[in-house]
């Protein structure tokens, strides 16, 4: 069977976009706190959503609707509207995170398909299981911190359906599971759907070199004409002992593109693409891209040339914690 | 208001290990979470002391509870995860994985790197057996505030980040192995050295995170001086106070003065940095603008 | 880790750069104003998209070219005024006209194009990005937005951006989502 190309779209442009170069699904947000690319000038209103699916459904793709953010205290019927207002719009599945909201959903919506959201930061087959049983989640999608074997091994011991990363942005930490954000700028991806926010990114140019900024935390500086990454927390440039180097991680984006066949082979349903901030140009490329490629390894054939290394951040690459040594 | 010790973040050699727990034997807290919470591969240096531990505090009347893993991954931390389900002991979970492991129905008590951030979920891990919940320490007062409320409602014990440094991040990888051009796997245990963490600065030598194995933490250390009234009439039940190499056990026990109104928060807050060797505090995630923010006087 | 040497992008010939320093500014901002109003009576919910950021100013830099073009969308009632000195502004967004105008057709990513240091952000990161995705979902076509423009400022655009285009190999028309890369 042909692996499953699982799209970004920010916009519903990018939507369109999207479903034109031959994405099977697309995964998108409403435009509020309740998703986790809560990115200015990003995201869906409820009529746009609406008409979103239908344009998906009208050209045989899916649409999953990611509320993946852990809904606030005081300030669930939000959240529990996002469900709602995905359902109505004829979402096929929503991309949970939170416990709470995942019993709301199993209860209030059984038949809307639940989808575990990466921010679960769900690394086992023991609880990808548990939320199989206690939530009736259908599918998840891995966090960022396996080996392909370890995938393997998951898909093993579950009939739950697997869906990892193979393009984008790369978190080093277990997501869902990391305040760096919140320590430096007071907000975060768990609680307002933002990582390194840009309302707090500033960035000084002093005789071509140029400094990045992050709630007044200097995160990298570079040189005249050197690739300019936006300051990511975790892949700043810092101080430890005696070293200034990329501690956490370097600018690297992810490019799992070589690992399709493995990846197959591992059992694993879908590969998902990062990147709703990305332009709908951006979208349509890389899902093109991708659909060539697993068309290409369900035929048997070999892979086509990659060329996405430009689309990349910082025009660097990795194929991040797939490979046993990133660790 | 009581006072829990959390599970020592940190590498420790043994005998440093079974120091701590010796001393806070005496000292005035109530509860005690000991165990290993960030890298199972530290486990088998001081294993061997973590019974004995338990036995010396639950003589000297602490409740006492064994931590999980933050992050299950490996077969062998599954197996780990399971056996801890069976020493008898109360778990606290943090990571959600210890529930798959723990039999229904049994009680336990939850940690801060669980994400409780709403009723909903506070509720939920009720109906599967939580008696406690420390809250996670990114949570705003206003959070605070609503759960504290929901864990009254549903008879669980709320407990808030009190003190020590902030855990912001858990990783596969190694920062330490990584920082010495080694992998996770071959880490010749690279975290030893730091018992209080590894300071990560800014290229510009703003001092800002600290590295820990698979572990991030702020380099600051979080304290709840100036709010213990305001979490105490929030319902909070008890402050959780993070293990650190110098000054801990004074560290409780200033708190334990604070609580009995003995010392005010800015008595509180200067022994603290006295004690630590100088630690920088913060108490932003609860009540600033950034979590590395402090509302007390600058030092 | 591989490395990738991006396509440049078409520079504004310099010779035609500086005729421009001539050029009367007051007579084509007027113009560009109206043209953007026609704009946002087309695309209404391109300044929706802006959200907060719907009375911010920016400052648009082409970066081979001697003037600078500010850009108040005035939550739907938007003002374009061209400066040779640019006045202080919330964002500012710089680099080649090609870049600028690909952006807003589509044909280039604006992350591709800022983390290779093509494009330059200053001041509100946030509002630069709202822009910049407001831009993005609008689908615009700028031979059609001057195309539905009329009225007696258009001949002087017209011809100005007629010149520009075959002047520079820069597209004014919107490209089907087929990549410049």
């Amino acid at each position: 069977m042909v692996m499953e190309i699982v799209c970004p779209a920010g916009t519903p442009a990018a939507l369109r976009a999207a479903v034109k170069a031959g994405a099977h699904t697309i995964y998108c947000g409403f435009a509020d706190e309740t998703n986790a690319r809560n990115f200015p000038g990003l995201n869906f209103s409820r009529d746009e959503m609406v008409e979103g699916v239908a344009f998906a459904h009208q050209h045989g793709s899916k649409v999953l609707v990611a509320i993946n953010t852990f809904p606030r205290a005081g300030s669930e019927d939000l959240w529990h509207a996002a469900v709602r207002d995905a359902k109505i719009a004829g979402a096929d599945a929503v991309i949970l995170a939170d416990p709470g909201l995942l019993a709301y959903a199993a209860e209030h919506h059984s038949d809307l398909r639940r989808h575990l959201s990466v921010q679960a930061a769900a690394a086992n087959a023991d609880i990808i299981n548990f939320y199989g049983a206690e939530f009736g989640v259908k599918r998840v999608v891995l966090p960022r911190v396996l080996s392909v074997p370890e995938i393997a091994a998951i898909n093993n011991e579950t009939d739950i359906e697997t869906e990892v990363f193979v393009f984008g942005g790369l978190c080093v930490m277990a997501e869902g599971r990391c305040s760096l954000s919140s320590y430096a700028t007071g907000l975060s991806p768990n609680m307002n759907g933002v990582c390194s926010p840009a309302s707090h990114v500033e960035y000084v140019e002093d005789h071509g070199a140029l400094s990045a900024k992050l709630g007044g935390y200097t995160i990298h500086s570079v040189g005249a004409g050197e690739p300019a990454p936006y300051p990511t927390l975790c892949k700043g440039c810092f101080s430890a002992g005696e070293k200034t180097a990329h501690l956490f991680e370097d600018p690297v984006s992810l490019n799992a593109e070589h690992l399709i066949p493995q990846l197959a082979k591992a059992g694993v349903t879908a590969l998902k693409i990062e990147g709703r901030q990305r332009s709908r140009s951006y979208v349509a490329q890389v899902v093109k891209n991708f659909r060539a490629a697993v068309e290409a390894v369900d035929q048997g054939r070999a892979l086509p040339e990659g060329m996405l290394a430009r689309l990349s951040e910082g025009q660097a690459v990795t194929s991040g914690a797939y490979k046993k040594t990133w660790r | 208001m009581e006072l829990t010790v959390g599970p020592n973040q940190f590498f420790w050699k043994a005998e440093d290990w079974s120091t701590l727990y010796d001393d806070l034997a005496q000292a005035p807290v109530n509860r005690v979470v000991l165990g290993e919470l960030v890298c199972s591969k530290r486990l088998p240096f001081y294993q061997d002391a973590i019974l004995p531990a338990v036995e010396t505090l639950v003589n000297a009347g602490k409740e006492v509870a064994l931590t999980s893993l933050a992050l299950v991954t490996l077969k062998r931390e599954s197996k780990m995860t399971h056996d801890l389900a069976e020493a008898g002991v109360e778990v606290e979970i943090n990571d959600l994985t210890v529930l798959a492991h723990l039999p229904k129905g049994m009680s336990f008590s939850v940690g801060p790197l669980v994400n409780v951030y709403n009723e909903g979920t506070l509720r939920w891990l009720v109906s599967r057996g939580a008696t406690r919940i420390c809250l996670p320490p990114e949570l705003p007062l206003a959070s605070v505030e609503t759960l504290a409320k929901a864990g009254q409602e549903a008879g669980v014990a709320i407990e808030v980040w009190g003190h020590g440094r902030i855990p912001l991040a858990i990783s596969g990888r190694c920062y330490h192995a990584r920082l010495h051009g080694r992998i996770k796997d071959n880490c010749q245990f690279a975290c030893e050295d730091d018992p209080d963490g590894l300071e990560v600065a800014t290229s510009d030598g703003e001092p800002f995170l600290s590295m820990n194995g698979v572990q991030t933490l702020s380099d600051s250390c979080a304290s709840m001086a100036y709010h213990i009234d305001a979490l105490s009439q929030a319902g909070v039940s008890a402050l959780r106070l993070s293990p650190q190499s110098k000054g801990f056990v004074q560290t409780c026990a200033l708190y334990r003065q604070a609580i009995e109104g003995e010392i005010d928060a800015d008595h509180l807050s200067d022994e603290l940095v006295s004690v630590s060797g100088g630690m920088r505090l913060s108490d932003g995630l609860l009540t600033g603008a950034r979590g590395a923010d402090w509302s007390g006087k600058a030092a | 880790m591989e490395h990738d040497t991006p396509q440049a992008i078409p520079r504004f010939p310099s010779a035609l750069a500086r005729t421009l320093r001539y050029l009367p500014l007051m007579p084509v901002s007027v113009a560009l104003t109206r043209l953007t109003q026609s704009m946002a009576k087309r695309h209404e919910a391109m300044f929706r998209r802006l959200g907060a950021h719907a009375d911010a100013t920016f400052l648009l830099n082409p970066t081979d070219l001697p003037v600078t073009l500010c850009l108040e969308p005035r939550s739907g009632r938007p003002k374009v005024t061209l400066y040779r000195t640019p006045p202080i502004a919330d964002a500012r967004i710089a680099g080649p006209l090609a870049a600028l105008i690909g952006l807003v057709h589509g044909a280039y990513d604006g992350d591709a194009l800022f983390f290779s240091r093509d494009l330059v952000i200053e001041g509100d990161t946030a509002a630069a990005l709202a822009l910049r995705n407001a831009v993005d979902d609008a689908e615009l076509d700028m031979a059609a937005e001057i195309e539905a423009f009329s009225g007696p400022f258009a001949r002087p655009l017209h011809k100005l951006i007629d010149i520009a285009e075959r002047r520079t190999g820069v597209a004014l028309t919107r490209h089907e989502e087929d990549l410049l890369w």
